[in-house]
């Protein structure tokens, strides 16, 4: 097998004069004799062209992150440099496509064959061959700034806006035209104080910078997510920032994925990062089946899914979220209302803290790099309402919701800490309440919404003008559920006062009926806000109902068997146009004085019950 | 066939399992290395680091018994590979693939790289088709999906083995006989050993099973190529020869000590417990080989055992196992000593794909609420047995009281069944006679119009008795 065996020792002579690498280890390469290298620069390394990023200069040693597997890298491999930093393609073609956290077309390279991913694969992120029909809105003759809308395309049912890119310069518009093209084909020119430039459908922004925007506004509406717990007692707003930090199983996928699903942003960019691939799957193939009701097209038709798993490269984990966040920037600029669904952002600081390791940085705590914090402020920072620059004036929003797995579910770990600082909205997932298959099992304790007085208007005019009422009421209860239980836990429920029971199976009530929401339940799984709101009113009237009972003498045994009380319990599955008119008489019904009803007697203590 | 085979002679370093020499030329990263001590021993090892004056490598063997002087390092160019081909069902390999049966040398089909290649998420066909395991508690309550990694946590002394073994044995997919286990046993003692090899021949499946075998005495570090060479012949069973394939990998708690091991001899900053900051995506290389891919017609179905150092979930092996899997199956101390077999506890247990896995069509269409409706009930038996010990079973209501009894019946008979394998109609039947007691209004989770349907084909238990039954661990009121 062996046909020619060579005793060796130290390396041989190498060229000059090009650059190579000089030192490997896992994802970090070291390189010398590149040409004015600059931190942030793209460069391929070895033979296979491996994807990397210049993260560090010494002298003239360059230390490369590689984007990919660099088992088989050798000593004086040459590497080679690109024109700039990492970049995103923008530009029709987005929706519907997958890709990994370099942007490669995963779902494109699937339908070819490719079922693997081996190292330096590289397809381009916007298919050239795909051609879109452009319409113009801009006359030749009139004056442009960055931001512009040009024209449009549609994509399926989407109106896809083309941008003077915000990096461009101001000028005149001499030509622009109607027509089919490629995402990369010129649709026109523009004259410049910096000569004549050619306008494209797409566009390149590099991944790590914040897309510059016209004007911040305040946040003024909710992301409706259709989620009883969500909507009525801790809302996120458009273009605020949530996180969903729990153990694992505790359901934190499965409410990025019900937003991803159900909430009424325009469109969706689903960063999987670090997490399973059969999830990934299970997203696509029902995304490309579902209809999405607001446009009547595939749910997938408004969702940018980025996969890199958590067996695809590391160092590009930490490179997937920054292009997501990117891609929910560019249609954030073209005046959407965008959600970008991040899971789980834990997986990618451990990245960063695995190529911190690797530089032998200073380990903050858990090894965490010192800048974690930085970053993930750099992250959410990039959430919020804004005016994007240009013309029409147009209001677009980027919600963020990130999603926080700690290591053995303790908050109090560094990456949920510093995120806590930076969202608005905390969804903190509770392993008791998801091992009671209490789903989705947000703690009421923990979890709060920064964003409640901000939303108040638009729940009153757009909801009910009781909802503060109601959510203050639902929150007191669960409150006083948590007192009286530790009471029961130390002499038991029959030694409680009867109003004091009566709160305990009102508190129940309102976990049962109203709290809960089974995400694959089709009746359930989504629920319009005034029906969440009709529902909550008629669990608190059932309080007031059972108090009332109480009072009027009958037993906390009695009240709570009576039959409007068991319809209640399953009037989450209630569907059809008038639920709220139903729950609202159910309600009347509930407050109603009741009687004895005689087919529902009290279990006698001590006797079995036929 | 590798036709630049170079060598260098004398080290710089040995520390470990870690080896450090004067640079030569060419070494590539990840590249398999062959060790000839000055002992006369042959050890294996693998490039882990490069630089321009030194290779750092690691030796499976460790580097007991070298010197600086004698030893020759000889490179081979290539990482790691196995030959894979079906003549290594019916086999028992060491951790590294070479037959220890006695047998003769397995003719390999094809090289592969151990590491694999990671699939291509959007290539990924989502799991849909249950795997029926013989054993209620999972079919019914946490059902295994082909192409799904469920994981068993287990505790010194539990028979997370035994169940594992179990499965692999008992395991039928409908309709399929292109059905294989690839075992590997990671670091277990000689005595378990034993237990697998004659669990399979008791099967008569033993020809449909290759055996991996890492003892304990083996070199720990070759302990991190064991599952690789597993799922590697899996990878190639399933998606090349299109076989359903069941991967079992025990134990992760040994895998996971080995890379620790590691870790520590390279100098690492430690994460929590010690075990390196890399655990998480160490393990999830290995996990994430089970699925199926579009366009072909395998799977890989991966079932890890991992034992919870001291029973304890927290730890840093189950918590990364369970942020990797697709669930989990926990076993209970407190039913083994009950001697409840298997001691399921089916509180914690979760299939996350189940749901891709059952209703009509694949199991029953009544699956799911049935499934829902036994473990409300059990959790709600759990809590109401914490009450009892404060408050007395006398201060409980009759109906609490009928829950008390259906969760002893839960565990007794519906968990607890012993040797005997159970079909999925068994498992069904078994799950509706539980709930045969129990008076509507306390099935919510049954639709009514399902509840009407059996009502009407059998009536309560009690009510024919006219008395409501009682446990064997409590006295009727
Ligand atoms: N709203 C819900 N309705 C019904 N079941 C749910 C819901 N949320 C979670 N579950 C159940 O919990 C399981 C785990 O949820 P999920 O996968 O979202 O956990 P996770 O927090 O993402 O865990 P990991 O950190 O391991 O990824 C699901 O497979 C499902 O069985
Ligand atoms: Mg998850």
């Amino acid at each position: 097998m062996v046909s020619a065996e060579r005793e060796v020792r130290g390396p041989g002579p190498r060229p000059r004069g090009r650059a190579e690498v000089v030192a490997a280890a896992g994802p970090v390469v070291r390189a010398s004799g590149l040409a004015r290298p600059t931190v942030g620069q793209v460069v391929r390394v070895g033979p296979s062209r491996l994807l990397g990023e210049i993260i560090r200069l010494d002298g003239e040693r360059a230390t490369i992150q590689v984007y990919e597997e660099t088992a088989g890298l050798r000593v004086g491999d040459p590497v080679e440099a690109s024109d700039g930093p990492l970049c995103a393609w923008l530009g029709p073609g987005l929706l519907g496509a997958t890709f990994d956290g370099l942007q490669r077309p995963l779902g494109a390279l699937a339908e070819r064959g490719r079922w693997t991913l081996g190292a330096g694969l590289e397809a381009p992120a916007l298919d050239p061959a795909r051609r879109w029909r452009f319409t113009p809105l801009r006359e030749p003759g009139e004056n442009l700034v960055p931001g512009d809308v040009l024209g449009a395309v549609a994509e399926g049912p989407f109106e896809h806006r083309i941008l003077v890119p915000p990096g461009a310069p101001a000028g005149r518009l001499r030509r622009l035209t109607r027509g089919e093209f490629a995402a990369g084909d010129p649709i026109g020119e523009i004259e410049s104080e910096r000569g004549p430039g050619l306008l494209h459908l797409a566009h390149a922004w590099p991944v790590r910078t914040p897309r510059p925007v016209g004007d911040r506004l305040p946040v003024l509406d909710p992301l409706v997510t259709g989620q009883r717990v969500l909507d009525m007692l801790f809302p996120v707003a458009r273009g605020g920032a949530a996180i969903i930090p729990g153990g694992f199983g505790t359901g934190k996928t499965v409410v990025e994925q019900t937003l991803a699903r159900w909430s009424d942003a325009d469109v969706v960019v689903y960063v999987g990062c670090g997490e399973r691939g059969n999830e990934m799957a299970e997203l696509l193939t029902e995304f490309a089946g579902l209809e999405d009701p607001r446009s009547g097209g595939p749910l997938l038709a408004r969702t940018v899914l980025i996969a890199n798993t958590s067996n695809m490269p590391v160092a590009a984990r930490e490179a997937s979220v920054a292009l997501g966040m990117t891609i929910a920037e560019y249609f954030r600029d073209q005046g959407y209302g965008v959600a970008l669904l991040a899971d789980s952002t834990s997986r990618w600081a451990e990245a960063l803290r695995e190529i911190s390791g690797r530089l032998e940085e200073l380990p903050g705590e858990e090894g965490f790099p010192a800048y974690l914090g930085s970053r993930l402020a750099a992250f959410y920072e990039r959430a919020g309402r804004v005016v994007p620059l240009g013309r029409p004036g147009r209001v677009g929003s980027l919600t963020v919701v990130g999603a926080i797995s700690p290591p053995g579910g303790d908050f109090s770990e560094p990456v949920t800490q510093a995120s806590l600082r930076l969202a608005g909205t905390l969804w903190a997932l509770d392993t008791d309440l998801a091992h009671a298959r209490h789903f989705p099992a947000i703690g009421w304790t923990g979890s709060y919404s920064l964003y409640v007085d901000a939303l108040a208007a638009w729940y009153r005019a757009r909801v009910g003008d009781d909802w503060e009422a109601c959510r203050r009421d639902a929150l007191g209860l669960l409150a006083r559920e948590r007192q009286l239980l530790e009471i029961v836990q130390l002499v038991g429920a029959d030694a409680l006062p009867d109003e004091d029971r009566i709160d305990l199976a009102a508190a129940d009530l309102l976990r049962e009926a109203f709290l809960q929401q089974h995400a694959f339940d089709p009746a359930d799984a989504w629920r319009p806000p005034v029906d969440q709101l009709a529902l909550l009113r008629t669990v608190l009237r059932a309080r007031d109902g059972l108090q009332a009972g109480l009072r009027a003498g009958s037993t906390v045994e009695t009240l709570s068997h009576s039959p409007p009380l068991a319809e209640l319990r399953r009037a989450r599955s209630w569907t059809g146009p008038n639920v709220a008119e139903r729950l609202a008489a159910l309600g009347e019904e509930l407050v109603a004085p009741v009687a004895d009803p005689p087919d529902h007697p009290a279990d006698p203590p001590g006797k079995a019950v036929p | 066939m590798n036709l630049s085979v170079r060598r260098a002679r004398g080290a710089d370093r040995l520390a470990g399992s870690l080896l450090v020499l004067r640079r030569v030329a060419d070494v590539a990263l990840g590249e398999e290395v062959l060790v000839h001590g000055g002992d006369g021993r042959l050890r294996h090892g693998q490039v882990l680091e490069l630089d321009e004056s030194f290779v750092v490598v690691q030796v499976y063997e460790g580097t007991f018994g070298l010197d600086l002087e004698e030893t020759v390092v000889e490179l081979t160019g290539e990482s790691f590979r196995l030959d894979v081909s079906t003549g290594l069902l019916g086999r028992t390999l060491d951790g590294r693939g070479r037959p220890i049966d006695g047998g003769p040398a397995p003719v390999g089909r094809r090289s592969l790289d151990v590491n694999g290649s990671a699939i291509n998420p959007a290539a990924r066909l989502g799991p849909s088709e249950p795997i029926e395991t013989g054993i209620t508690a999972i079919d019914l309550l946490a059902t295994l999906v082909r192409g799904q990694k469920l994981p068993i946590f287990s505790g010194a002394g539990l028979p997370g083995d035994e169940l594992a073994a179990r499965i692999a044995t008992g395991a039928r997919i409908a309709g399929n006989d292109r059905f294989a286990t690839v075992f590997a046993a990671v670091g277990i003692t000689r005595r378990e050993a034993d237990l697998f090899r004659t669990a399979f021949a008791g099967a008569a499946t033993l020809d449909r099973v290759a055996l991996f075998l890492n003892l304990a005495d083996d070199p720990a570090i070759e302990r991190l190529l064991t599952p690789r060479c597993a799922l590697t012949l899996g990878e190639y069973l399933a998606f090349e020869l299109g076989m359903h394939v069941l991967v079992v990998l025990t134990d992760i708690s040994a895998y996971a000590e080995a890379l620790r091991e590691l870790a520590t001899a390279r100098e690492e900053i430690p994460g929590r417990r010690g075990y390196p900051g890399y655990l998480y995506t160490d393990l999830a290389r290995l996990f994430e080989r089970a699925g199926r891919v579009r366009g072909r017609p395998g799977s890989l179905t991966l079932l890890p055992i991992v034992t919870m150092p001291d029973d304890d979930i927290t730890h840093p092996i189950p918590d990364l196992t369970g942020y990797i899997t697709e669930g989990q199956i926990v076993l209970s101390r407190e039913l083994h000593d009950r001697g409840v077999f298997p001691p399921i506890d089916a509180l914690p247990c979760l299939s996350r794909l189940m749901n891709a896995g059952i209703g009509a069509g694949r199991t029953r269409p009544e699956h799911r609420p049935l499934a829902d409706q036994l473990y409300a009930l059990y959790a709600r038996g759990r809590d109401l047995r914490r009450l009892v010990v404060v408050i007395g079973e006398a201060a409980l209501s009759p109906a609490e009281r009928r829950i008390l009894t259906f969760a002893d019946r839960f565990e007794a008979e519906l968990v607890g069944q012993g040797e005997h394998r159970r079909s999925l109609e068994e498992s069904f039947e078994l799950g509706w006679s539980l709930l045969a007691d129990l008076p509507a209004e306390e099935l919510t989770r049954i639709p009514l119009a399902l509840l009407a349907e059996r009502r009407a084909t059998r009536r309560p238990r009690a009510e024919r008795a006219g008395e409501p039954r009682s446990s064997s661990r409590r006295p009727p009121p």
